[in-house]
């Protein structure tokens, strides 16, 4: 393949994923957004491939091999039995409507696009287009914990903000270091197994996954105003 | 380096084995001896550090010198002390039934792994390892605010883990920034991550990239320092989890987070040349002084006032390694020493004041002199020493902070004096009625331990009178570490 078409796919997988990071906010059924992010998770994998075989990085291709295995099937599989034993398959409403939260998006991603430009002047990397959707990512990622009210779908939110640092650093950097990659990577993973421990002590504990009714039990130790 | 490696495993090793271990008391002692010796080695190990200077250990993947040897010692003395503290207090709270022998289990190993995710990142030479071992201190520390399993502890751990993974989140996407300017120089490899490297062609990374990545770094490790407005997890993670657990979390993993912040800044300040970074820093350093100093006038719970005092000092620090004059920096890492010291020993006479009153609402705790002089003076004499009264070592840190600020940005003491005052009479207040008056009935007669507080003070009172020889040394060879980056030096050091 020559560099232009590995560009051009590059190119092209970004635009893909901020399509997901769209379609993560869009979604309202808990299904959905579950199958989205693993459509994510395999994005990135593909992305990782690509340029490992572009830029002839061993490396890149475990770093392919872990985002497939850990981000395309084992966290949606263990959410999605979280999700089936918890039966939470409907997302409640959300804090802005659809149209709105589209509207916020579409100015965070302009936003993104601005704030990245002096950085694309200097860059002499084949992937240098996709830091500024790479930081997109991270800030809808970011949009989403921010309107969802169900813990679930803020780890999800969360998880969509990692996989965007992992395409900024496989699109944006060619990958980083392995030693950090397998850091991070498991770093993730401890955090995913930590969330799901959460998700049955917040049930039992509060009757409710819903992130307000959590709040209420730390704002009445507050003040009283 | 044998020693380093000792240092380093001494609590992996311990909180490996702790994890094995059921019976409780056989569970606490494992847990001091695990402690006593991290520190031992960590002092043997800052023995031979000072005597070369700076050395790579492990084929430069660890990197040692006088700014970062001196946190390993004081990670490890604080974790031991806490380790002799949390024996008597985690057996009342287990014969109280606030947890089970499973959950001290987790408690015991959990606060070891907490104690090797520190020490890993104040030795690391990576910056992207350095995230790494603040996100395995985070998740270590996250199961530990939800030890109690009630309600509000569950809650308050989701929002120190929800909260600090956003900011953490934030941090890596700085560390990749500047990884994507530092490979252009660098190459694509682990070097283009080495501080040591880093700091050898800071000149020559981007300055327009550096900047932004600065920006989300201040964001995202701003947020684990518990910088205003991203401290909202910071109260609620020291007031719901145990006590031992809230000083450790005020007087050490603040102070990495911190670490990190203030490599940054040396770094960034190497590559454009300007002030940005510690204007910055010493924005976010004055508004979170303001807030915290009006936000602890609001609060019931003992804890939580006490967790925006750290808020307040962490602040201060901040602003001073903003500054970043070598007067600054020095007096910035002496306040590092002495609030690590004398917040910890508040911790732990607040966790002794609340297993005797049975409550952390500051309303209920009275008359602490009477019912048990040791606590009553030890949270009389430790507020004091917060507060920055001399002859104690925040006094002479605070001072130089005030000095330091008066030759460079003479404007800012106004704010600074105005905070720390307001601060200092939401401490009295509150803690004036619990100190004295009436014993309540409901007093209990409880176990205390309160020789690590003594330690604490002492040493903070030590370092008020005067500061020893070797200490100002190191301090000086750190100050002149962090400064010599700086734009004074022209970034070409």
């Amino acid at each position: 393949m020559s560099a232009i078409l590995i560009q051009q796919l590059v190119d092209g997988f970004a635009a893909l994923m901020l399509l997901t990071s769209f379609a993560l906010l869009a979604q309202h059924r808990m299904l959905s957004v579950l199958h989205w992010f693993a459509g994510q998770g395999l994005l990135l994998a593909a992305t990782a491939a690509i340029v490992a075989y572009g830029t002839d990085n061993e490396e890149l291709y475990i770093s392919a091999l872990m985002a497939l295995l850990l981000k395309g099937m084992l966290l949606p599989w263990l959410l999605r039995r979280v999700i089936r034993q918890l039966h939470v398959h409907r997302e409640v409403e959300p804090l802005m409507n659809s149209s709105m939260t589209m509207l916020v998006a579409l100015g965070v991603t302009l936003f993104s696009f601005h704030i990245i430009q002096p950085i694309e002047k200097t860059s002499l990397l084949m992937t240098r287009d996709s830091m500024a959707i790479a930081t997109a990512c991270v800030l809808l990622g970011m949009l989403m914990m921010i309107t969802r009210k169900k813990a679930i779908t803020q780890v999800i939110g969360f998880l969509a903000v990692e996989n965007a640092l992992f395409f900024a650093a496989i699109g944006a950097t060619n990958g980083m270091p392995l030693v950090v990659e397998i850091g991070i990577a498991f770093d993730v993973l401890i955090a995913a197994l930590i969330f799901g421990l959460f998700f049955f002590q917040i049930r039992t504990t509060f009757d409710s996954l819903e992130v307000d009714t959590m709040n209420a039990h730390l704002i009445h130790k507050d003040d009283d105003e | 380096m044998n020693l380093f490696l000792a240092t380093l495993l001494s609590p992996l090793l311990g909180g490996l084995l702790l994890a094995l271990i059921n019976n409780p008391r056989l569970a606490a002692r494992l847990n001091v001896v695990t402690g006593i010796s991290t520190f031992i080695f960590s002092v043997l190990l800052a023995l031979e550090v000072l005597g070369v200077k700076s050395v790579d250990a492990m084929d430069g993947w660890f990197h040692l010198d006088a700014y970062n040897v001196f946190l390993v010692v004081l990670t490890a003395f604080v974790g031991m002390t806490t380790t002799i503290f949390s024996g008597p207090y985690m057996r009342h709270e287990l014969e109280n039934g606030r947890v089970n022998e499973r959950r001290l289990r987790l408690y015991h190993s959990m606060f070891q792994l907490f104690q090797f995710g520190m020490l890993l990142g104040f030795t690391t030479n990576n910056i992207g390892v350095l995230w790494v071992s603040l996100e395995l201190a985070t998740l270590a520390t996250v199961l530990l605010v939800s030890l109690y399993r009630t309600p509000a502890s569950i809650a308050a751990a989701w929002k120190y883990f929800i909260l600090c993974g956003m900011g953490i989140a934030l941090a890596l996407f700085g560390t990749v920034l500047v990884f994507f300017t530092s490979s252009a120089v660098l190459g694509h490899g682990n070097e283009a991550l080495n501080w040591t490297a880093l700091y050898a062609h800071a000149a020559q990374l981007d300055p327009a990239v550096m900047s932004i990545a600065f920006c989300f770094l201040m964001v995202g490790y701003g947020t684990k320092v518990g910088l205003a407005p991203m401290h909202a997890w910071l109260p609620d993670a020291h007031g719901e989890g145990p006590t031992p657990v809230s000083a450790v979390l005020s007087g050490l993993l603040l102070n990495l987070a911190l670490y990190a912040l203030v490599r940054c800044k040396m770094l960034v300040d190497g590559s454009t040349g300007t002030e940005m970074a510690g204007h910055i820093m010493m924005g976010f350093g004055l508004l979170s002084l303001a807030v915290s100093a009006l936000s602890l006038h609001k609060q019931r719970d003992i804890k939580r006032m006490f967790s925006f005092s750290s808020i307040e000092h962490m602040a201060l620090m901040t602003f001073a390694f903003g500054i970043g004059t070598s007067l600054a920096t020095f007096a910035a890492l002496l306040h590092m020493t002495v609030h690590s010291l004398v917040k910890s020993a508040i911790f732990f006479t607040v966790g002794h004041a609340a297993q005797a009153m049975g409550t952390q609402k500051m309303a209920e705790i009275r008359g602490l002199i009477r019912h048990h002089p040791g606590i009553g003076w030890g949270l009389l004499v430790g507020v004091a020493a917060i507060a920055g009264f001399p002859p104690f070592g925040v006094f002479t840190s605070e001072f130089l902070i005030f000095t330091a600020a008066l030759e460079s940005y003479p404007w800012t003491t106004v704010p600074l004096l105005l905070g720390l005052l307001v601060a200092m009479a939401g401490l009295f207040r509150f803690v004036q009625p619990m100190v004295y008056g009436e014993t309540p009935d409901y007093a209990k007669h409880v176990h205390v331990n309160m020789t690590p507080v003594y330690i604490h003070l002492s040493l903070a009172l030590l370092l008020g009178l005067a500061i020893p020889g070797f200490l100002a040394d190191w301090y000086h060879q750190a100050a002149a570490l962090i400064t010599m980056v700086a734009p004074s030096a022209g970034g070409n050091a």
